[in-house]
């Protein structure tokens, strides 16, 4: 009873470690030094993630450790960069706003750090209990940035709703997990395959639903997705462009190695479930988002279609479905992230402006602005040769290679519908008389924009390693 | 040399075109500003330069290109060489299918070269002066170039879908020139209404290439002809249409009626001759290119170039006869009542053209050439000799508002004098020896049409005396019925535009007395040598040297009459016309609305499909295609959109309700369908 | 031993009933103390399964400490759950539709089927007897070896709660008065005295 435990290996989870300290020492440093250190600690906390990717780069540090609770794999290593790159430019996007907003509070990012931790540890999670702690790690980060701006009612309301909500969908997660744990008397994921070895119960089916429900909710997929728009909306704009981009990759991430990684035994099940969801978030967000008038809530409704059509792909639940979710994931980081770009430069007089007329005549204005995102826009309605198009190409690609040709119609169908409210944008912009111009684009938000540009459209360039890239970490999976 | 006198028109047309593009732009921005600043007079004198730089361009261009078809017409006509072809570049190779661009060289294509280059060139020079008060001279020389192009494409045409080419060249350009005035409604419909007759016969044309590449297996020329009597002596049959087959022989037949109904669109024949009237919305020098001498005769030409297949069908050339011979007289019938001096002159188009397909559907093909080439000059110094007096007329084309301009215009008067005399064909001008060779070969005629030909040729001969000597005699003699202002205004037409018409003038009275030997008499075997095919019975043009001499007298005794007749009717008597058409107000009527062949097709066809077009437009296309595709599409989403809107209420407790109702039914239907 | 499974029954049943009641009950007083009658049953639940250390810290935690913080904001913030309630009614057909319908498909799977019996615990690690090692040192060893990454995760949770807490709620108002420690330590009686000589009869 009193031998020596061993210190299980560090070494996966050196960013985690990094990140962790990072985040409680720069914790200390704005304690210590007030308001007025917030530029300071942004700009650390954006080196600190961008240290974090070089890190995952360039080391070799794959492995299992912890009892095999936490992984570190090419999968794992490919959803972090992407998730970190999405967060650090979350972070150097609001900076401008911060200013102008007078909200410079050094906690924001710090709490983006923190909740950039929880995704890393949902990633690398191979233990029901590490991903609930992951999960919960991340949320309740991401249920105080969205109410950060404490003095506007919007923004309160957007946090307490996303918390009550989140809190539900933690529930439902947390039973999920209770039956499945009392269906296979496990929570590590090996442990959960080599249970189910043994034959499949509908009890733990139902367990299975209620887990895949839980995480539905991260992604916002339907009839999960109620949350997002209103939480869009409501939360700093900011806020809204890191909701869009890095939780959704964690998230997304999660999901796929939960039910590769745990539930690859019963993958019939697990994919009427995913192809449920997926039909339906494609559907909902195609239709709903052209009754909008607000931009966020439009890019709230876009996401949620978009996070459907990358489901397409996982519901395949082959390799080729794997690596077409992950290049879905790359061209939507990169896509959403040069969107938020524009909808952050849209300030009027100092004032934010979020109408969607409010576009109008950007062409005349801002031709350089109006014709990347009328490029972004071209491809999240998914038009070739932009990189939209392909990310839909692959998944739909390999639905078709499973047989599952009833998703790929709807998909196809649900992009037609979609492309309509992208293109009423691009119509705005390019043939309505302006009603006043924005102020200057900020430098960082130009950089966003036009890397994002230039990623959309010459995707083709950039698409053989990137593709390579996610075939090896899907690979990893199997 | 033949690739220079095809394609410098189009460079010219290019030139235009392009010209025509750059100065539209400034022209609108001078009428914009209404020249208030000093870079107006530059603006418009460098838009003016321009204009006229596409004018001699175009002129210019067109000249040369009549110069080097003369030298190739003495070349290939007056030479020994035999017929050969010039290639341009490939085009089509499919499987056994070929068609290339190539020139095809012979008599005939001289013969037509000679005729299209020298009318356009004249037309081209005439229309510096006529148009010189349109803004859009560019464009206007541009199409004018373009047709010219087309129309050579056609008569040097190698295959068949080459000639079709130029054929639906020649069509667009038509529309396009009978369109110029564009923003004129009645010149629009004219266009349309070319377009669409045109149109008939194109489809005959077009299926008649396809019978010929089904029958020869080739659309080239050269193998068509060469297999021509081995398919039309086959025994088998190798045609089969409808569930019925035929022979080769009348296989032969349907390709040749198809390939004559093109020819009946081009060139107006009844009962697709109602456009030609309609076509003279466009401006007079298009009338006497396109409308006159060149495109319409391209019928004529093509049944002459396949002569070798239609002189194997008896019953084609038998149909080709009668319908010849039917719109000669009909035709001239219309012509005696019209009252618009261009229209006049039309339907005296149409009826001549009848005369030439009398001549080919007889076999003799050299003499509807012939008359082609003589009908060429005269019908051009008509149109343009029109022209010139509308222009000294301040533009107005009623005869009934004319008369007395005599002695204002001269030259015009003298050249319209020559113009009709060689139409009617008194003896020794051009038309005389043609058109005297056509009611001659009526005359002696194996075909079993030929009789009825004869007469109706000789009294259409009849008519066109009268009808041309009304033109002139309403024109220029009597009183003057024009208001004062306008005869205060009446002027002698500048040189640019006589001088042309000297040039016409000398071909309507001379041409035939110097090209009748080789066309038709003793030098034409030197002359044609293969370019026309002639059957081995078919001895038509010994024949017609042979006639009885009160047939020789036919032609001038009619146009004595006509002459006579309106003579009487027009300078010795006025009342009697009115009178005469009072009396018989029924067949005045029936002539003057032209057979009522318009209101017949507004009936028949015109009618019926407006009302098909408005059904499948309103109800097709606006109720079942719109209503149920995108209109009827984009309102359901709108109404799904709205109804997934009204879900977002903005309840916390919603929301956790439908994440709940979402978990029950996943639930379920794991439970019971998993 | 009868005994077991009757407790087991028991306090189950109370633990469902009271938080019935902690939904169904007019009164918010109500409620929070038939939430703290939840958890004691819980704890007792505990103390069957042979984990008496989590059964004090339930009691002692969200019995001692949350609950009763939770009664306190409910007497002070006067909440109207009357108010809220309305409408209640109006959602309760359907609600209660798909509650049953839910419920019952739990029943038919769970009750079918017997919770993995083979398998139950397989994955936990054994407690051991009371008398080798105590409840609290076996939790210890265990949680901070084998599960140190969860409970440093759940250290960071608990860390990113506290941020949230404050940097939601926490204003520095201007203008109020302060307890500075450090500044009273350090005041000698130069600066905190003043020795003021006082004419007679004059006044200060």
């Amino acid at each position: 009873m009193t031998e020596m435990a061993t210190l299980p290996s560090l070494a996966p989870l050196t960013v985690e470690l990094l990140l962790a300290v990072g985040a409680m020492v720069l914790l200390m440093f704005g304690v210590f030094t007030g308001e007025r250190s917030a530029p300071t600690i942004t700009g650390i906390a954006v080196a600190l993630l961008a240290v974090a990717v070089l890190m995952l780069a360039v080391m070799d540090n794959n492995g299992l450790t912890f009892d095999g609770a936490f992984i570190m794999d090419p999968f794992a290593r490919f959803m972090k960069i992407l998730t970190l790159i999405g967060s650090g430019v979350a972070i150097a996007m609001s900076v401008g706003y911060a200013r102008a907003e007078k909200f410079e509070r050094f906690e924001y990012p710090i709490l983006i750090v923190l909740a950039t931790l929880g995704m890393l540890m949902m990633i690398s999670a191979n233990d029901m209990i590490s991903l609930y702690l992951g999960l919960e790690l991340q949320s309740l980060a991401l249920y105080v940035v969205a109410a950060i701006h404490r003095d506007s009612v919007r923004s309160t309301e957007a946090g307490l709703k996303y918390f009550v909500l989140g809190a539900l969908a933690s529930g439902i997660l947390l039973y999920g997990i209770s039956l499945v744990y009392g269906f296979t008397g496990q929570t590590g994921y090996d442990a959960i395959v080599a249970a189910l070895a043994e034959g499949r119960s509908t009890g733990l089916v139902i367990g299975l639903v209620f887990v895949l429900a839980g995480l539905a909710f991260k992604i916002s997929a339907v009839p999960f997705h109620m949350w997002t728009p209103d939480v869009y909306e409501g939360a700093p704009t900011p806020v809204t462009a890191f909701f869009a981009a890095a939780p959704k990759l964690a998230a997304m991430a999660l999901i796929i190695r939960v039910v590769i990684g745990a539930f690859e035994p019963v993958t019939a099940d697990w994919q009427q479930v995913i192809a449920f969801v997926a039909i339906a978030s494609m559907v909902l967000g195609a239709f709903a988002a052209i009754g909008q008038t607000n931009i966020k809530r439009l890019m709230a409704y876009s996401s949620i279609g978009h996070m459907g059509f990358a489901l397409v792909g996982l519901a395949a639940g082959s390799k080729v479905g794997i690596q077409g979710v992950m290049v879905y994931l790359v061209i939507y980081l990169a896509m959403t992230l040069g969107a938020f770009a524009c909808i952050l430069a849209m300030r009027r007089h100092d004032q934010m402006v979020e109408d969607i007329d409010a576009l109008a005549g950007l062409s005349r204005t801002q031709p350089l602005v109006a014709f990347c995102l009328a490029a972004i826009l071209f491809s999240l309605a998914g038009i070739p040769p932009l990189a939209g198009f392909f990310a839909k190409y692959y998944v739909f690609l390999a639905a078709i290679e499973k047989g599952l040709y009833v998703l790929a119609v709807i998909g196809v169908i649900a992009s037609v519908v979609g492309a309509f409210y992208y293109l009423r944008i691009v119509k705005i912009m390019y043939f309505d008389e302006p009603d006043g111009e924005f102020d200057p684009m900020p430098m960082e938000l130009s950089a966003v924009l036009g890397i994002s540009g230039v990623f959309v459209i010459g995707f083709l360039v950039f698409a053989a390693p990137i593709i390579a890239a996610a075939g090896a970490a899907a690979a990893s999976l199997f | 040399m033949y690739s220079a006198i095809v394609f410098l028109p189009l460079l010219g047309a290019i030139i235009a075109g392009a010209i025509s593009l750059f100065t539209a732009r400034p022209q609108n921005g001078v009428n914009g500003h209404d020249g208030n600043d000093d870079h107006h007079g530059d603006e418009h004198a460098e838009v003016a330069g321009s204009v006229r730089a596409a004018e001699w361009i175009t002129s210019g261009f067109l000249i040369v290109t009549a110069i080097l078809s003369w030298i190739a017409f003495f070349d290939v006509g007056y030479g020994t060489s035999e017929a050969f072809t010039v290639p341009v570049a490939t085009w089509i190779h499919s499987g056994s299918f070929v068609a290339d661009w190539a020139l095809r060289i012979d008599t005939l294509t001289v013969v037509m070269l000679v005729v299209v280059t020298t009318v356009s060139a004249i037309v081209h020079v005439y229309s510096v002066g006529y148009m010189s008060h349109d803004p859009h001279r560019p464009r206007f020389f541009a199409y004018l170039s373009l047709f010219t192009f087309a129309m050579l494409m056609l008569v040097t045409a190698n295959n068949l879908l080459q000639m079709f080419f130029g054929w639906e060249g020649v069509g667009l350009c038509s529309y396009l020139l009978i369109g110029f005035w564009f923003h004129r409604p009645s010149a629009n419909a004219a266009a349309i209404k070319a377009f669409i007759v045109n149109r008939v016969g194109d489809f005959g044309f077009a299926l008649g290439i396809f019978g010929v590449f089904f029958l020869f297996g080739s659309i080239g020329l050269d193998t068509i002809f060469a297999n021509a009597e081995a398919i039309a002596g086959s025994e088998e049959a190798t045609l089969h249409i409808f569930g019925r087959d035929y022979s080769a022989e009348a296989a032969l037949t349907v390709v040749c009626l198809l390939l004559f109904l093109g020819a009946m669109g081009k060139s107006a024949q009844v009962p697709l001759h109602t456009w030609l009237p309609d076509a003279m919305e466009g401006p007079t020098p298009v009338s006497a290119l396109i409308h006159a001498a060149t495109m319409v005769t391209a019928g004529v030409f093509m049944v002459a170039r396949l002569s070798p297949i239609f002189e194997l069908s008896h019953t084609a050339l038998l149909v080709v006869t009668i319908i010849g011979a039917m719109t000669a007289f009909l035709t001239a019938t219309i012509g005696l009542v019209q009252n618009d001096i261009k229209r006049v002159i039309a339907y005296s188009t149409c009826s001549q053209l009848g005369y030439m397909f009398v001549a080919l559907g007889l076999g003799a093909y050299s003499i509807a050439i012939f008359h082609l080439f003589t009908h060429a000059f005269f019908k051009a110094l008509l149109f343009l000799g029109s022209g010139s007096v509308i222009h000294a007329v301040s533009d107005e084309q009623d005869m009934r508002k004319m008369g007395g301009l005599r002695r204002h215009i001269p030259i015009t008067y003298a050249l319209m004098v020559i113009g009709t005399i060689s139409l009617i064909g008194f003896p020794l001008t051009a038309g005389f020896y043609s058109k005297d060779g056509i009611i001659e070969a009526a005359f002696v005629g194996h075909n079993a049409a030929a009789g009825f030909a004869f007469v109706l040729l000789v009294v259409a001969a009849v008519f066109t005396s009268f009808y041309s000597w009304r033109l002139i005699f309403m024109t220029f003699h009597g009183k003057p019925r024009a208001t004062a202002d306008v005869m205060e205004h009446v002027h002698e037409s500048p040189q640019v535009m006589l001088v042309p018409l000297y040039v016409l003038a000398a071909g309507a009275l001379f041409a035939g007395f110097v090209f009748f030997g080789v066309f038709m008499g003793e030098g034409y075997d030197a002359f044609w040598k293969d370019a026309l095919f002639i059957g081995a019975e078919n001895e038509i043009l010994e024949e017609i040297h042979h006639v009885p001499a009160w047939v020789k007298a036919a032609p001038v005794v009619a146009l004595a009459l006509g002459f006579l007749v309106a003579l009487w009717f027009y300078i010795l008597s006025p009342a009697t016309p009115k009178a005469l058409a009072a009396r018989h107000d029924g067949l005045y009527r029936f002539l003057l609305n032209k057979w009522y062949f318009d209101e017949l097709y507004d009936v028949i066809f015109v009618n019926p499909a407006k009302a098909l077009g408005r059904f499948l437009w309103k109800k097709g296309d606006g109720w079942l295609i719109d209503g149920f595709g995108p209109d009827g599409v984009s309102a359901r989403v709108i109404d799904i959109t709205n109804r997934v809107v009204k879900l977002q209420t903005g309840y916390v407790y919603h929301y956790a309700f439908a994440m709940l109702i979402g978990v029950a039914a996943l639930v379920s239907w794991m439970m019971f369908a998993g | 031993m009868i005994l077991k499974p009757l407790f087991f029954y028991l306090f189950s049943l109370l633990t469902i009933g009271s938080a019935l009641m902690v939904i169904a009950s007019r009164n918010p007083v109500h409620s929070v103390l038939f939430l703290i009658l939840a958890f004691f049953n819980s704890a007792g639940l505990f103390i069957l399964l042979g984990a008496e250390f989590l059964a004090m810290i339930l009691v002692v935690v969200y019995v001692g400490a949350v609950a009763v913080l939770f009664l306190f904001v409910v007497m002070m913030l006067d909440v109207d759950f009357v108010e809220l309630r309305q409408g209640f009614l109006q959602y309760l057909p359907v609600g209660a539709l798909v509650g049953i319908i839910l419920l019952a498909e739990l029943i038919a799977v769970l009750g079918g089927t017997l919770l993995a019996p083979d398998l139950a615990g397989s994955g936990a690690a054994p407690i051991p007897p009371v008398d080798q090692m105590s409840n609290i040192a076996a939790i210890g060893a265990l949680l901070y070896t084998k599960y140190v990454y969860f409970f440093q995760a759940a250290g960071m949770v608990l860390l990113v709660a506290m941020i949230g807490a404050i940097v939601l709620t926490l204003r520095h108002k201007e203008g109020v008065k302060r307890q500075d420690v450090s500044a009273q330590v350090a005041r000698s009686p130069e600066t905190a005295v003043e020795v003021v000589k006082v004419e007679t009869g004059e006044g200060i």
